[in-house]
């Protein structure tokens, strides 16, 4: 945490000097804001795609090396196996996704920056090949993954309107800095929302729950994700959910209107202005922030957000567990580097906003240039690998029966079903709260859908042609073990923490408690069809003491 | 909520060397879906009767990857302003609509397969000049050369490019003027890109030719299609830049 601390503010110059147009304040410096969990303006942004601008620097900068021939970029290929030898990292095999030729990569070292495996649950807000197969193939190797069952459930995310849903859509959390969540408190009022026969604007003040606001009066609507993403759960689960399925809360931007309406009135000098002009003056400055949000909701549900309260509900964004690394980012395998949201390091059970980019740029900008030096320099006289040495051949072959075996089940379901099944089963018993009885269940249920998914499933075409159900096969094959070694995970963590709730872990008001006496270490997992290994790594504390942070 | 009956017109087209042609497969869709949700009830449907499914391209689903290329109806993108496939809904089609899909046309985008289309050429524009030389690790204070605010947003307009290449689908010549425009600009702007704007241009156009894109002659069809409205203003500003680096540059 030092570290990423300390070359935190290196990232930005780095961006900054690549031509990452951050948002900037009228004197030309670089502005800052506020973001989830925090109650101070200390984030750089570039207006609501930040993300997605430092990517484009980091590929602007990846080109560069590709065009100076320093990097060969192998476009629409993925590792699909790990290469050992004597115990070290020493390649991968790759499969070409345009021609289905497999291909052997040889290497004095590894680096994986593969993202982590949110799709899992079906159902998120990562991108559709996001996906656990190059850290999963590592595991079947020999590494450890670790707190697998720490995901993050989002809480402003568009709801699901219905089982054909491929994805869900993140509204972006500055949301919550304006908008206020509730719930009708009478249940026969979302019951009729429910039905379509209300609507939430015609509920009265007092019928109203402002429950964020009400269980945590000191952070309100600005309660951490998971804080968040948990009361909306309580408050549908009790039946005052207010969408079609139930499964949806009130992010209401009424006051936040008529508040910015009366200051841009008196600003304006106009005192005598009606309701409705002064709904339409905060019309206005809302739509100055947060209008391309607003519109993208009203492009994807057809409401208009002005008017009618936005329907949230929380969806899985992130992924904290991963590859277990040292301090070096290198994991138990020599030679074997994870980078980015495929390690588990830096974010504890709880991510924060705004740092899976830091962590992700500070790891291959700042620590892997560094760190693999320390591997490498073991290795000079190492000479290069050969490609054809029989540990690629056999890697190879490996990958190649189990493309075979896959076509040849030739059963009657598709990859699609079996992988949205145990998205499901995720949800359900992995998902925003977790017990024993569920855990223990789910995890059962997995180990038949699996067994199920070799019996039956069906993939069509050939292995050596562009075949997108096979990738997604070959993916969904390797989620269907990590899920259920998700569920070992929380089952074992018999403490709510972070990201994982336990419902028998909570304190007499209902918040996550944490058992800090039994469960402070490190879940590093060895994957075994049968029953995964636990190896634990202690977390100790020298200059700081745990504690509970209070949001009430 | 409505269901609508659709007959999707799509092509299809093992690979490039193959000649194509437009086969019509009946799909019913609710209004909430998304067009490409519809294709994937689509291929589950054609997966089950053990055929060919369509292949399409498509990853983040929320309009910032620009995968998810595609004509529809003769408009990439289909016909909503401002909008990439992946966010266009179907409550904008109507129930008995036939909807006609192709894959983006270019001599520069190669089909792969049906509507995937193969847009490397763009990477090679980029990897010729979009970007500034700086190494990792070699950076100066980010507030050490103030920006302003005004510049820093018009940039930031350019840099909203995907990269999907809608604009030479819709281009009758096939230009990559907005797209190679968008990354000059967006450069251009930034005191940091600016010192080697000469070089940039002019090697950013000399790829964009040897690709096999055709010229600019103003349509504007490009703008028009933009799901991330990338103004025309910024193919001036790559002419005037590269006017300027061929009379006055090195």
């Amino acid at each position: 945490m030092h570290r990423l601390a300390e070359v935190s503010v290196d990232i930005i110059d780095q961006c900054v000097a690549q031509g990452v147009p951050f948002a900037r304040e009228y004197g030309g410096l670089l502005e800052n804001r506020s973001f989830g969990g925090v109650q101070v303006s200390r984030t750089f942004y570039a207006r609501g795609q930040t993300g997605q601008q430092l990517l484009i620097g980091a590929y602007q900068a990846l080109s560069r090396q590709i065009g100076l021939g320093t990097v060969e970029m192998y476009n629409r290929h993925e590792m699909v196996e790990l290469v050992l030898i004597d115990g070290k990292a020493r390649g991968i095999i790759a499969r070409n996704l345009i021609t289905g030729e497999l291909q052997r990569h040889a290497a004095h070292a590894v680096v994986l920056a593969t993202g982590g495996y949110g799709n899992v649950f079906y159902l998120s807000t990562n991108a559709m090949m996001c996906n656990v197969t190059a850290a999963w193939r590592s595991v079947r190797k020999g590494a450890l993954m670790a707190n697998p069952c720490f995901t993050q459930i989002h809480p402003t995310c568009i709801p699901v309107s219905g089982d054909y849903q491929s994805k869900l859509t993140l509204m972006s959390e500055s949301l919550r800095n304006d908008g206020r969540v509730w719930v009708p408190a009478k249940k026969e009022d979302a019951e009729a929302i429910q039905k379509g026969k209300l609507k939430g604007v015609q509920i009265k003040e007092e019928d109203r729950d402002y429950f964020l606001e009400r269980r945590y009066p000191a952070f309100g609507n600005l309660v951490p994700r998971d804080v968040a993403s948990r009361a909306a759960k309580v408050e549908c689960d009790k039946g005052h959910g207010v969408s079609p399925t139930g499964l949806a809360v009130f992010l209401d931007f009424s006051d936040a209107i008529e508040r910015y309406g009366k200051t841009e009135a008196n600003k304006q000098g106009q005192h005598n202005l009606t309701k409705e002009q002064i709904i339409a003056l905060g019309e206005k400055v809302v739509a100055a922030k947060y209008g391309n949000l607003f519109e993208m909701y009203d492009k994807i549900v057809g409401e208009n957000p002005y008017k009618e309260p936005m329907k949230i509900y929380p969806a899985v964004h992130y992924t904290m567990g991963g590859l277990w690394v040292d301090y070096n980012l290198e994991t138990n395998i020599p030679g074997l580097f994870a980078l980015g949201e495929c390690n588990f390091s830096d974010h504890g059970a709880n991510r924060l906003g705004a740092s899976a980019l830091m962590q992700g740029l500070a790891d291959g900008y700042f620590v892997i240039p560094y760190t693999i030096g320390t591997f490498l320099s073991k290795e000079i006289s190492t000479p290069k690998f050969n490609p054809k040495d029989e540990a690629f051949v056999e890697a190879e072959k490996a990958v190649a029966d189990r493309i075979q075996q896959l076509l040849s089940i030739k059963g009657s379901q598709t990859t699609e079903s079996f992988h949205r099944r145990l998205g499901k089963i995720m949800w359900d018993y992995c998902g925003m709260a977790r017990n024993e009885e569920a855990l223990v269940k789910g995890r059962q249920m997995i180990r038949e859908l699996r067994e199920e998914f070799y019996k039956d499933l069906y993939v069509p075409g050939k292995a050596d042609e562009f075949n997108p159900e096979l990738e997604k096969a070959l993916r969904v094959a390797d989620l269907l073990e990590h899920g259920e070694l998700m569920m070992v995970d929380a089952l074992t963590r018999k403490e709510s923490c972070g990201g994982h709730f336990r419902e028998e872990s909570v304190t007499p008001d209902g918040e996550a408690m944490r058992k800090d006496d039994e469960f402070s270490f490190v879940s590093a997992w060895e994957w075994d069809d049968k029953e995964p290994v636990l190896f634990k790594e202690d977390l100790v504390f020298e200059n700081i003491k745990l504690v509970t942070r209070s949001y009430k | 909520m409505s269901i609508l009956n659709l007959n999707i017109k799509v092509w299809r087209q093992n690979q490039n060397s193959n000649k194509g042609q437009f086969e019509t497969y009946q799909v019913q869709a609710n209004e909430h879906m998304s067009f490409l949700e519809m294709l994937d009830v689509l291929n589950e449907q054609l997966v089950r009767e053990k055929k060919d499914p369509v292949a399409f391209e498509h990853d983040c689903r929320e309009g910032i990857c620009g995968t998810c290329s595609m004509v529809i109806n003769g408009q990439p993108h289909g016909p909503l302003a401002a909008t990439t496939t992946c966010q266009l809904h179907m409550r904008f089609f109507k129930d008995g609509e036939t909807i006609v899909v192709e894959p983006f046309r270019a001599n520069a985008f190669p089909v792969i397969k049906d509507l995937v289309v193969d847009r490397a050429s763009f990477d090679r524009i980029i990897q010729s000049g979009g970007f500034i030389s700086v190494n990792t690790g070699q950076a100066v204070d980010g507030n050490s050369i103030p920006i302003e605010k005004n510049r820093a947003e018009k940039s930031f307009e350019a840099a909203a490019c995907i990269g999907c290449g809608a604009c030479v689908a819709a281009c009758p010549n096939g230009s990559a003027m907005l797209f190679t425009s968008a990354k000059v600009t967006h450069l251009g702007l930034l005191p940091q890109g600016e010192v080697e704007e000469d070089k940039r241009v002019q090697a950013m156009v000399a790829q964009m030719d040897k690709e096999g894109f055709g010229m600019c002659s103003n349509i504007g069809a490009c703008e028009a299609e933009c799901p991330k409205e990338i103004k025309l203003e910024n193919i001036a500003f790559l002419n005037r830049s590269y006017m300027k680096a061929v009379f006055t540059g090195e």
